[in-house]
């Protein structure tokens, strides 16, 4: 039997040491009536041999983006991965073990969480980092519950433009307690301050913004942030996007109070979708309000440098109903990736690919701007590595033209309640020139009316 | 110990190239320099060599299953088939966006929805969502059905969620997070429910019962039945913790025996690796009645292929990912039951069951068992006589494992039995590998009675010695100081 070691010769032998004629003997407690009477359904087991046949069919039914160029982001994003992160976090030693609760034998998981909690610290330019959250979704929503555990305000205003998925997710995460979600208007697809200062009020409790938002577009944080902390209670909550901040202003430097994101991009495949893993960091002072493992530095009996589990008064194992979050198991090998990703980039990498990205994705968004009846949604404002184009038809369709001929064109918006003519675009720095070109052109020669 | 990567940077060291600009147009004319970042992150400068030796030793630090018998009571530290590894690598399936066009994912769109059909048939429940991204968001999406489920029919009033008092931290932080009270029900000499106490706390304000089933002892809960109709008696619904599915499987189906929904491991029952923690997958079963409720999207069928189905969108809870949960985690899953079958799958069940009784019979003269009955797939010992005679607690005795090449076992939980240790060593374990844990265990019964030093100052052979936990709560020293 495959992955059971044992013979029929020695569970007979080990039947008889623990003192029963047969299995059944043993699960006497289990009644009698409530007992499978048939085998389940399911199809014939197969060899290895035959699975890899099996599998390798399924896989051939996909289109990946390795065949077809992808334009895709909205959270998700097709990065380039160094070769040497896929060695790391396929030793055995790292994958197959679990949560780090025996610490003198999981110094190799400690540590690399140590470190992911200061790269994220870094990058973010926060004080402490948990070691992940589930996604960037799980993140966010885990953020806005904090901030109702710091100052009992149960009121909470999200911007219209973070990702319309995570605002499902924080619809589901905030409704037990009811937590009043306030969305506030846009204007030029970003947060129209304006409408945002006449929202808030001295029960507000958190403000989410996401920057680079989910149209791409970079968000005016430091003018934001003033209307925020004009409650000095209201905590301003923040999504980024790892990669965006190699170039873009740490969050710590428009007073960010919660800074959360989508990992993914840091070294992580797309997988469609998952797994993904959310980073969380904060001030200190807020340390024990926070969801999540959190790893800290410490001594052996012997003085040596050590790491463990720390703050675990938290959590749930401990504190039960009264945790800061359900949270148990969590995406620890995507920040392996990440830690690898990141080691493996170094500073000028990920400024690199962070500059790149940026490069690319406004060489095409100028391109497509000179394409008759295209045009870009937002041509003022600044964005990242992502732009909302409008077509002169609807962008389901852009998709499907561009689809034969082996491009994945961008994300239509009308699912998330946009207009049916808008196209979102992501490029990051593995697009060459040609295959910028190659877009721009196979869009130029749809001459849609 | 290992210096941190961030002591070993060296300025200018590269571990990859990336292509040379093109086109190249200064940052500063594309992003106004007010949204520029001034001073670069500190990220370390390595060489790729100066990367793989930083971590592969830091590798070599931890136990792994490779290594040698993980017993995690209630994680099912089973191995970690590596065809499903290698399988998963397939760039058709890393390399797919969320949001291709169906058209494009119909492979992995079939693997999951079959996955989707093979759990409903493993639990005997109609429906699944693949969605959660462990078990605990299991739970919380589970509970949210429950939630939805009484409000859809108007019972708003039902505001509690009731909890053996063996159960894991999850469960009452899942309910709370739903916004749910909950309330503790007693076990009984028999380390089941305690049914009187079930009857004098049940009542209309009831919106569910949570169990693990085997219950975290490693015991069938067999009043199951009675439980069950004492909780639809008043219309509150039963929801299973299938944490312990792995001695399950063939044996019982869930949805057949009492339970309305439940949440499954794929990280533990279904053999796919934890990760150092995660990722894991936690999808949710449930009967038909609450299959509106589901998370959208659900991996649907029709005669052009598969699709996300979105078509219970109004009555949905919602989503809890971003986009359909943790896929790759799927995919080894789906893998696993595909190469073990409906015989193979039971098999697992009688052998973990075997394996965990044979491991108790082996060890029950020299530890205490408090409910020393046929377990399932773990049973919980514990040293209360070792800290009655010798001073040696659990925790003294689960460092002296780490010196024998062990991981230790879950400890001090479940809360209900004192020095507690959990021992689920799963079917993928040989006799001769229970048998020399099992000698380890007994070694170090004997080492309490006779050198009890040793225990205290345990562990000595691992890469560092007893951590002080203390302390580091003290100094919270999270992050590494980077210097300039
Ligand atoms: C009984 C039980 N329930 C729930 C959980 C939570 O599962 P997860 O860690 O996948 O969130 C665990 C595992 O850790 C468990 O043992």
């Amino acid at each position: 039997m495959p992955y059971i070691p044992n013979t029929d010769e020695e569970r007979k032998q080990m039947l008889e040491k623990i003192g029963v004629h047969s299995f059944e003997e043993l699960i006497q407690a289990i009644p009698e009536k409530l007992r499978l009477k048939k085998p389940l359904n399911l199809t014939s087991p197969l060899s290895e041999l035959e699975l890899t046949q099996l599998v390798n069919l399924l896989a051939s039914q996909n289109i990946d983006t390795q065949k077809f160029s992808c334009f895709l982001g909205a959270g998700v994003y097709d990065h380039f991965i160094p070769a040497a992160v896929d060695t790391i976090v396929s030793r055995p030693e790292f994958y197959t073990a679990y949560t780090p609760y025996q610490a003198e034998v999981s110094q190799g998981t400690l540590q690399y969480i140590y470190e992911y909690q200061t790269l994220i610290c870094e990058l973010t330019g926060m004080e402490i980092s948990n070691a992940s959250m589930y996604d960037g979704a799980t993140a966010v929503a885990e953020a806005i519950l904090m901030a109702v555990r710091k100052n009992r305000l149960k009121k909470a205003i999200i911007s219209p433009t973070i990702h319309p998925e995570f605002i499902k997710v924080i619809q589901s995460y905030t409704a037990g307690i009811g937590l009043e979600l306030i969305f506030c208007h846009t204007k030029d697809g970003r947060i129209d301050i304006d409408d945002l200062t006449s929202k808030m009020d001295e029960n507000v409790g958190s403000v989410v913004i996401q920057t680079p938002n989910f149209l791409g577009n970079i968000e005016s944080m430091n003018e934001l942030e003033k209307v925020v902390h004009s409650n000095p209670k209201t905590l301003l909550i923040v999504s980024v996007d790892p990669i965006s901040l190699a170039i873009l202003k740490p969050p710590s430097s428009y007073k960010a109070d919660i800074v959360t994101g989508e990992g993914q991009a840091l070294g992580n495949n797309m997988y469609m979708g998952g797994p993904l893993f959310g980073f969380f960091a904060t001030h200190k002072d807020m340390a024990r309000l926070m969801p999540g493992r959190i790893v800290g530095a410490t001594v052996d009996v012997e003085g040596k440098k050590a790491y463990t589990l720390t703050l675990q008064t938290r959590e749930q194992h401990i504190r039960r109903e009264k945790a800061t979050s359900n949270i148990c198991s969590n995406q620890s090998l995507c920040t392996l990736a990440a830690t690898v990703y990141l080691s493996l980039l170094g500073k000028e990498g990920l400024i690199e690919v962070a500059t790149q990205s940026a490069q690319k994705s406004h060489f095409l968004a100028q391109e497509i701007a000179y394409i008759p009846k295209f045009s870009l949604c937002y041509p003022e404002t600044p964005f990242f590595k992502e732009f909302a184009v409008y077509c002169p038809v609807p962008a389901k369709r852009v998709i499907q033209d561009m689809l034969n001929k082996h491009i994945f064109a961008g994300v239509d918006l009308k699912p998330y309640g946009y207009d049916e003519n808008t196209l979102l675009i992501a490029v990051t720095e593995k697009k060459t020139r040609t295959e910028l070109e190659e877009y721009a052109n196979a869009l130029r020669e749809m001459h849609y009316e | 110990m290992s210096k941190t990567i961030f002591e070993i940077s060296v300025p200018g060291c590269k571990g990859v190239t990336l292509p040379p600009r093109d086109p190249d147009i200064p940052l500063d004319e594309i992003i106004p320099q007010d949204f520029l970042r001034e001073k670069p992150a500190r990220i370390p400068e390595l060489s790729e060599i100066d990367v793989m030796r930083h971590f592969i030793p830091l590798s070599q630090k931890n136990h792994c299953i490779e290594k040698g018998l993980y017993p995690l009571g209630s994680c099912t530290m089973k191995y970690n088939p590596k065809l499903n590894e290698t399988l998963v690598r397939n760039p058709a399936f890393q390399n797919l966006h969320p949001l291709q066009p169906e058209s494009t994912l119909q492979g992995t769109l079939q693997t999951l929805y079959e996955l989707q059909q093979d759990l409903a048939e493993i639990s005997g429940l109609d429906k699944v969502s693949l969605q959660p991204a462990a078990g605990a968001q299991g739970e919380f999406t589970g509970i949210r059905i429950i939630f939805t489920y009484h409000h859809s029919k108007g019972n708003t009033h039902k505001h509690k969620i009731i909890i053996p008092d063996s159960a894991h931290g999850t469960n009452p932080a899942s309910c709370a997070l739903v916004g749910y009270n909950v309330v503790e029900l007693k076990s009984n000499a028999y380390g089941r429910c305690d049914l009187a106490h079930l009857k004098s706390i049940v009542d209309d304000n009831t919106a569910g019962f949570m169990l693990t089933n085997p219950n975290t002892l490693g015991l069938f809960e067999d009043q199951i039945e009675e439980i069950a109709s004492i909780i639809h008696s008043v219309d509150g619904l039963m929801y299973l913790d299938g944490a312990n599915l792995n001695a399950l499987l063939g044996l019982v189906k869930p949805g057949k025996i009492g339970f309305d929904l439940m949440h499954f491991n794929l990280h533990k029952t279904f053999a796919t690796p934890h990760g150092g923690g995660g990722p894991g997958s936690g999808p949710v079963g449930v009967c038909d009645k609450l299959a509106p409720f589901l998370p959208v999207p659900l991996i649907g069928k029709n005669d052009k292929g598969y699709f996300f189905d979105y078509s219970h969108q109004n009555t949905s809870i919602g989503k809890v990912h971003t986009f359909y949960g943790n896929v790759a985690v799927m995919l080894r899953a789906y893998f696993y039951i595909r190469t073990l079958g409906a015989n193979g799958l039971r098999r697992v069940a009688e052998n973990a069951i075997i394996n965990a009784n044979y491991l108790m019979a082996l060890i029950k003269d020299y530890y205490h068992i408090q409910y020393p009955e046929y377990c399932m797939h773990e049973f919980v010992a514990d040293s209360t006589w070792q800290k009655k005679e010798y001073g040696i607690n659990t925790l003294n005795i689960a460092k002296r494992l780490l010196d024998k090449g062990f991981h230790a076992p879950t400890v001090y939980f479940p809360l209900i039995v004192p020095e507690a240790m959990m021992i689920e060593p799963t079917e993928t374990e040989s006799k001769d590998s229970l048998d020399a844990f099992a000698a380890a265990m007994i070694e170090i019964a004997q080492e309490c009675k006779e050198n009890p030093e040793l225990l205290h100052n345990a562990p000595l052979t691992t890469p560092v010695r007893r951590v002080d936990d203390v302390l580091a709560a003290k100094l919270l020293d999270t992050s590494f100081p980077i210097k300039d």
